[in-house]
Parts: C-alpha cells; sequence; structure tokens
C-alpha cells in the first residue's frame, strides 16, 4: 500500500497534477473499488482524471458520455440487426429447426457491446468513465445503479453476464440536475474545485514547458483575479492552457506590454457577451497591474 | 453500529478508535450526512487500513467516503475539525448543525448548542421557539408578522384544501407535455423498433409481419414556483403556500422557493407527509417572514445558485408577488432577463391586480411587465381557476 506523496508523483507522471487530497481519494478508490463520483465547475479537470488513472494502471480508459435519452442500445448493448437479418435469410434454405436458427442469431457474434458492457467483460479491471451522467435522465440513473452494485448485465437472449472484472469506475458531474441520493451513497465523493495558484503554475508549465516563468507567473495570477469577479462563466483550467497557447502564439512575454493584444486574446477566457462586457479596458487594465 | 464492532474487534485497532469513529459517522449524520451502517463499517474499515495516526489521510479519506454533494464538501472540514479537535481551529467554532433543508433558522441562534444533537431533539427546539412568540420576527409590526405565520400554520388545515389540490391535478392533466428524448414502444409511430420487430418475426419464419415502432416519450415542464412572502404579501401567501404544496405534489418535477429580503428553497418543508412535523417545518422557515421585500436582489440569489441546475427549455418559471420591490427596478429586470433567456416561460401573478383601479406602476412591476409572458391577477381560487387555460396553453 502506497503513500498518498508517492500516489501523487505516480499521477504525475501518468500528465495529472493532483493535490493530496484529491490524492488520498484516488488512492482509497483504487483501493475500494467503489465508484468515485467528481463534481466540479466545467474545465477543472474531472475528465482527465480517468485519463490518468487509464494510464497510470496501464489500463484502458472505456468512456460512456450521457445525454438525454440515453439507452441501453447505445450505453449496453445492441444485436446487430441487419446481420441477423442476412443471416435469416441465409438460413432459409438449409434444413435447420427454428431453435437452431434462434440459437444462432442470438449469438455473441451478432451481439454489439456498448460501453458498458464491454467494461465489464474486459480480462483485466479497466477505467470506466461515465461522463455528465447528470445529462442522462433518471431512468437511465437507476439501471446504471443496479449495474454498479451488482455489475452483471441480463441479456434476454444469452442469459446474464457476470463481470470477469469490476471496472474502476468514475463519474462526472457538472450539476445541471441533482442526482439521486441513491447514487450518490454508492459512490465515494470528490469535489474538485479551481486549482490553487501554484497547482495552476505547474499544470501551466506541464502544458507548455516552453513558457517563461514570468509570463506563467502573471498567467495565473490574471486568471485568479479573473475568478474573482462576478462572471457568468469563470474560466477553468482548460481555458487557461487555452489562453497560454494564445498568448505563446502571439508572441507576448509580458501582460503588460501591450494591452490591446491581450484584450484581444482574452476571447479564450471569457465565453459569453456579459462577461466580455464586463471586462472593460479599465478592469482588464487593474487585473493586469494587479498579476505583474 | 454493533457489526461495525464485531468486524474490528478481533483486529488490532483499538476499540476506542472504533467506538470514535463510529461516534463521528453518527455525528455527521446527525449533521445531515447520508451516512448509514455501511459507511461506519467503511469508515472504520478506512481508519485500520491507513492508520489512524495519519490523520491527513484520515480526514481525506473519510470525506470522500461520506460526503455526497458539494455542501457537504464544504462543511466536513469544520465537522472534523469541531470532532477530533485539530489545533488549528479553536473547538469553539463549532459546526453548524442546520443542513441546507432548513436554511431558514436565524443566524443568532448560537451554532454550538446545537452541534452533535440528534436531529429531533434539534427540531422540537426549533419548534419551541416558534411556539415561543415572536423572538425572531423582524419589524415593528409584530402583529401582521404572527399572522403570517398562523397563516402557513392552517395550512394543513383541510376547508379549501381540495378544492385547489383539484384545481391543481387539473392543471398537471391538461398542461401540454414536452417532448424527450427517450423512446418507448408503441403500436404506431415514427420509428422501427427494430429489435422487437425482429423477435417477433420470428414466430413467422424471419418475415417482419409485426412491426413495431417507437415514440418520443412526452412529460410535464419543470415548474418553478418564486412565493413573495414579504409583509404586503402576508394575507396571501398562506393560500399560494398551499397551491405550491398542490404543484408540487402533482408535478413531479416541480421546486418552490420563497423570498422576502432573501430566498428559501421550501420544496423540502412543502414534501413533508406529517403534518405536525410540516407546521414544524414551515415554522422554522417563517420565522422572520413576512417583512421587507427585495425582489430582485432575491431573484438573483436564485440565479446565482440554481439557474444552472434547474432551468431549461422545459421550465416554466412562475414567480407569485405584488411587485412591491424595496430594491432597485433595474436590478429585478436584469434579473428577470436571465430567468427569461433560460427558461421556457415567465409568468407572474399578482393578487394585487384582482382589486379594482389596481394599475403595474410600483417602479419593479413596470420594469418587469415587458418581459413577462403572462400577466395575470391571483386574489383566489377562481381567478386562479381562470388561469388554467393560459397555463395549459404553454
Amino acid at each position: 500500500m502506497s503513500t498518498i506523496a508517492e500516489f501523487q508523483s505516480r499521477l504525475e507522471q501518468a500528465g495529472y497534477i493532483a493535490e493530496p487530497g484529491l490524492a488520498a481519494t484516488l488512492l482509497l478508490f483504487t483501493d475500494m473499488q467503489r465508484p468515485l463520483l467528481v463534481e466540479g465547475e466545467a474545465g477543472v479537470g474531472k475528465t482527465e482524471i480517468a485519463k490518468a488513472l487509464a494510464a497510470l494502471f496501464d489500463r484502458p480508459l472505456i468512456r460512456l458520455q450521457c445525454y438525454e435519452g440515453l439507452d441501453a442500445g447505445t450505453a449496453v448493448y445492441e444485436w446487430n440487426y441487419q446481420r441477423q437479418l442476412l443471416a435469416i435469410k441465409i438460413q432459409e434454405s438449409e434444413h435447420a429447426s427454428a431453435d437452431e436458427k434462434e440459437r444462432h442469431i442470438f449469438n455473441e457474434d451478432f451481439l454489439l457491446k456498448r460501453p458498458l458492457l464491454q467494461a465489464i467483460t474486459q480480462p483485466e479491471s479497466p477505467v470506466l468513465l461515465i461522463d455528465e451522467i447528470d445529462r442522462a435522465d433518471e431512468e437511465f440513473e437507476a439501471y446504471l445503479l443496479e449495474l454498479l452494485s451488482d455489475f452483471q448485465i441480463s441479456i434476454p437472449e444469452l442469459g446474464t453476464i457476470k463481470a470477469s472484472s469490476i471496472p474502476y469506475v468514475i463519474l462526472t458531474s457538472n450539476g445541471t440536475r441533482e442526482l439521486s441520493d441513491a447514487l450518490r451513497r454508492r459512490c465515494l465523493y470528490h469535489y474538485v474545485d479551481y486549482p490553487a495558484m501554484d497547482k495552476e503554475l505547474r499544470i501551466i508549465q506541464r502544458h507548455e514547458p516552453q513558457i517563461s516563468q514570468k509570463l506563467a507567473g502573471q498567467v495565473v495570477a490574471f486568471v485568479h483575479g479573473l475568478r474573482g469577479l462576478d462572471l457568468r462563466k469563470k474560466p477553468g483550467i482548460a481555458e487557461t492552457l487555452d489562453w497560454v497557447a494564445a498568448l505563446l502564439r502571439l508572441q507576448v512575454d509580458n501582460l503588460d506590454s501591450d494591452p490591446a493584444l491581450v484584450a484581444q486574446s482574452l476571447v479564450c477566457l471569457l465565453k459569453t457577451k456579459e462577461d466580455r462586457d464586463a471586462l472593460t479596458p479599465e478592469v482588464t487594465a487593474r487585473l493586469v497591474a494587479n498579476s505583474v | 453500529m454493533n457489526t461495525a464492532h464485531d468486524i474490528t474487534v478481533q483486529d488490532d485497532a483499538g476499540e476506542t478508535l472504533v467506538a470514535r469513529i463510529t461516534e463521528f459517522v453518527r455525528l455527521a449524520r446527525a449533521n445531515g450526512f447520508q451516512a448509514g451502517i455501511g459507511e461506519t463499517i467503511d469508515a472504520v474499515r478506512l481508519a485500520e487500513r491507513c492508520g489512524a495516526l495519519n490523520a491527513r489521510r484520515l480526514r481525506w479519506g473519510l470525506r470522500a467516503l461520506l460526503c455526497g454533494n458539494v455542501q457537504d464538501w464544504r462543511r466536513f472540514d469544520q465537522l472534523f475539525n469541531a470532532y477530533w479537535g485539530s489545533n488549528r481551529e479553536s473547538r469553539s467554532s463549532r459546526v453548524e448543525a442546520a443542513p441546507g433543508s432548513r436554511p431558514g433558522a436565524r443566524d443568532g441562534q448560537s451554532p454550538s448548542s446545537r452541534l452533535g444533537l440528534p436531529a429531533e431533539t434539534d427540531q422540537a427546539q426549533a419548534g419551541e421557539d416558534g411556539d415561543a412568540g415572536d423572538v425572531g420576527t423582524r419589524g415593528g409590526a409584530s402583529a401582521q408578522a404572527a399572522t403570517g405565520r398562523s397563516d402557513f400554520r392552517s395550512l394543513t388545515a383541510a376547508d379549501e384544501m381540495e378544492k385547489l389540490e383539484r384545481l391543481v391535478q387539473r392543471l398537471a392533466q391538461h398542461m401540454r407535455k414536452a417532448l424527450r428524448r427517450r423512446w418507448h414502444l408503441a403500436r404506431e409511430g415514427r420509428r422501427l423498433h427494430l429489435r422487437h420487430t425482429l423477435r417477433h418475426s420470428l414466430r413467422y419464419g424471419g418475415t417482419p409481419l409485426e412491426p413495431v415502432f417507437s415514440r418520443r416519450r412526452r412529460r410535464l415542464p419543470r415548474l418553478i414556483l418564486l412565493l413573495d412572502v414579504s409583509r404586503s404579501m402576508s394575507l396571501y401567501s398562506y393560500f399560494f403556500l398551499r397551491f405550491a404544496r398542490g404543484v408540487i405534489d402533482a408535478f413531479r418535477d416541480a421546486h418552490a422557493f420563497a423570498f422576502h429580503t432573501h430566498l428559501v428553497p421550501i420544496s423540502d418543508a412543502l414534501r413533508e407527509r406529517d403534518s405536525d412535523r410540516l407546521k414544524e417545518k414551515l415554522a422554522v422557515i417563517s420565522l422572520g417572514w413576512a417583512g421587507g421585500t427585495r425582489i430582485g436582489e432575491s431573484l438573483q440569489a436564485f440565479n446565482r445558485q440554481f439557474t444552472r441546475s434547474l432551468l431549461n427549455r422545459r421550465t416554466v418559471v412562475i414567480v407569485i408577488s405584488d411587485g412591491l420591490d424595496t430594491g432597485p427596478a433595474a436590478l429585478l429586470a436584469e434579473q428577470l432577463q436571465d430567468i427569461k433567456a433560460r427558461a421556457r416561460k415567465l409568468i407572474w401573478l399578482n393578487p394585487l391586480l384582482g382589486r379594482a383601479g389596481y394599475e403595474p406602476l410600483a417602479a419593479g412591476m413596470a420594469a418587469a411587465l415587458p418581459l413577462l409572458d403572462v400577466f395575470a391577477p391571483a386574489h383566489n381560487l377562481e381567478s386562479l381557476a381562470a388561469l388554467e387555460p393560459q397555463l395549459t396553453k404553454l
């Protein structure tokens, strides 16, 4: 059993910079093999956690993106109807009994495995990412709950398929809908907040190694100042990284050198008209002055 | 809790530790965390595994285990510190025991007295407070405030309740249902359901004689009720609270909020089936009601906290208020604009509109008027019933 610090550095090697609290949660998560529900604002790196874990364990990452109306056919399995129909046609000339024919067209060759079925039929535990579970409807959530407690899927034509390995399940939610208490109870929970300054600095340096120490510091201070304002959509890490890339492309090496250019590049951080309007040149200048 | 003991008696983790962890989980439960016996067992296991001496790991592990949402998450450290007596925070900074479901509790009440009390005692205490008189009400007009509260109490009286319920049921039945993206089986429909068609075709040697279709489901729109319970509305608030309760019962997806100078979610309280506990809950919530009105600020609070999770294109928002706002009208208009941009319909019911000679001239009301999809009177049951065709048309 490894320690938090060790796990943290392993995560960092896998490309994810986690604070000790998150590392401790993930350590517990891998230990207990209970699903983990990760919540947080958009763009704070929830999905990245799953990717990093998959890389760390060297296991496949199976991803299920949720949306309203997601059903068993897209999430669990589906029969390949076209092939089945063809097979029935081909068999017409053969003299097989109806039973044999049925067994033939409902065999695994005709089964299309969707993410959830894939995840439980792997030889080694994969990482299963169920992304934005709040976008799926209650019916799907209820089904998922059953799957997460039994890890088996029953297909009427084939029988029950038991998990050959229990996947590491990570669910993410953006909070567009209240999740059921049952699901919350089933899962470990972690809330990912906007990163602290030093963490964000390390993330930037990791993604854009060529950035100067000075600019990186300024960017982080600026973005933190921005998050302190009353904005509609606060910029996440993803936006910060976009902005850094833009600044590097524009060859800005100091935020206060060219206000006009910096103002233009803010499209990377501000995603609504109201926020654009709120950030007048004066406000921008003040934020820049505070961060330089 | 015995189970937890049984598991660990033979292990080397000390009995006291097990007892302390068990006690901590119980405290968390009393503070509104979703923690049962399963969590207790897991917590004890966790403590054994990481060694109780490793306080940081214990803290983070328990946090992942016991928290279920952001509110829990934000409260957890305080609870942990208070119980395990961290040096960084003094023991006196105790945890506010009231969870999100009872946000109406007064700020002045000393929180330390509530820590660790089982929820029942806590409520009983609050109930007594309510009975004791107008300790917590704002403003000078205590008589008015008292009527306000007794109105809410009479919410459970049965006289007009039935009529109101029937009206709401009718609304729920006739409200135009929104299309959903989930499909279900039907004899006729737009899309062929291959799976079932194929299954049925086996009977006919593979010829799909009995096609099965699927069609989209429909469901009721989500309803958000924002009730003004300020003093100027006190004559009506009990009536609308009944209405809100009916709506919450009839619509699967409805949420109610009350506001005066700030916003309070009341859906949970209204869902309470037990009439005594409902009274208690409403008494706790209604403390300090019937004061002034700040509609703009209350809507702003709504927008900040709930817009993202509650408003979508299937949502109908109903504001019930007389529009007598003490805040700036521009703020109100701005916040309504926000709601309108995200919701399907914005309806404003104004009880004053039923009075002869009333014109919506109050600054707040005048500012709101151009933004509304429906602006209608609602001062008694009849006017609400007259609203039915308007609401079902939406």
